[in-house]
């Protein structure tokens, strides 16, 4: 039982470096926000683990729902004042060919 | 919908910089923390000899709302704080678009669904943070997910609400955390400093005004604009019509 918590935990941390690094190389902006509220959820885990309770709630909600809701509105209101203002993509950002 | 033209956001050399930098920062904070001692005195004693004049049974609910009170306070200031910069970013904004949503009738019927639960799971979580994992935070985030789902699936449609409310509402958890302060002040004691025995009354009555505030702050943040006023920074073209 103990070994199982064990490979639970470092599945759990490896999940988490993971996810971090496919949000940096997430292929475009919204990719990365889902990424980032599945990473939200995985940390809720974490604190369940570390059993702060109080703040696993916190987290699943706050930084996984609200957050998220939060971004992915940003990025539809970003889409649409560049379509508005006929911009077609924002500068610094490359296209892969 | 969503553009998803395959393009990153920085070059190639700027991403692998940041992820080296945030290795770099994850080591040195993984062996800071690995080199606490294991064993920790802490304040968990203190803590455990006070519970029961506390006024609750949960020892993170006791020292957020009793033993800390007064940071509790400061961390409800700041969401008003926040929903106070969220104005002045508006007013100095001409950007604000009405979105246009079809109706989705599986976004009603899980709204339908999901909202009544949600709002007795709120209040499941205020009044058991005195004894298990809950409190004012949690309550209040979920009861501002419920609103998120409402104005999402136009259940509530901006200008339904006054701005006295919507105001009231933002400002309630500073207002009753607050106004308990001083009333502890007015019973002899110091700012927060409860009572004899009364501490579990003053502790429920300020937690249900600041998962209310928690709640609207939430919701008012989501929607990036007043929740009351129907022209707030609406785009306008040169007939005057909405655009």
């Amino acid at each position: 039982m103990a070994t199982m918590i064990w490979v639970f935990d470092i599945v759990l941390g490896l999940g988490l470096l993971g996810l971090a690094w496919a949000i940096v190389n997430a292929r475009n902006i919204y990719q990365a926000v889902v990424m980032f509220i599945v990473f939200g959820l995985l940390i809720a885990l974490s604190w369940a683990r570390l059993q702060a309770t109080d703040i696993a709630l916190a987290e699943a909600a706050i930084g996984a729902g609200i957050t998220g809701a939060l971004f992915l509105s940003t990025i539809g209101r970003i889409r649409a004042i560049q379509r508005d203002r006929g911009e077609d993509e924002k500068p610094g950002i490359e296209e892969i060919p | 919908m969503l553009d998803e033209r395959d393009y990153r956001f920085a070059s190639t050399g700027t991403r692998w910089l940041v992820t080296a930098g945030a290795f770099v920062f994850t080591g040195a904070l993984a062996w800071a923390i690995l080199s606490l001692p294991s064993e920790g005195p802490g304040l968990q004693g203190e803590v455990e000899s006070r519970l029961a004049e506390s006024g609750v049974d949960s020892r993170v609910t006791a020292v957020l709302l009793n033993f800390r009170a007064y940071d509790t306070f400061l961390e409800v200031v700041v969401l008003l704080v926040a929903i106070m910069g969220l104005r002045a970013i508006r007013l100095g904004s001409e950007e604000s678009l009405v979105k246009e949503t079809e109706f989705s009738p599986l976004l009603l019927e899980f709204v339908r669904f999901l909202v009544p639960i949600m709002i007795i799971l709120s209040g499941y979580l205020l009044w058991a943070g005195s004894k298990y994992p809950g409190g004012a935070f949690q309550a209040g985030a979920v009861l501002g997910a419920a609103g998120v789902l409402l104005l999402l699936s136009e259940r509530f449609r901006v200008g339904s609400i006054g701005p006295l409310m919507e105001r009231g509402l933002l400002a309630l958890g500073v207002v009753v955390f607050g106004l308990a302060g001083l009333l502890c002040i007015a019973w002899g004691g110091v700012f927060l400093e409860y009572p004899e025995g009364s501490a579990k009354a003053f502790i429920i009555a300020i937690e249900s005004a600041a998962a209310i505030s928690i709640a609207a702050t939430f919701v008012v943040l989501f929607a990036g604009r007043s929740l009351s006023d129907p022209n707030d920074a609406v785009l306008h073209d040169e007939s005057g019509r909405h655009r």
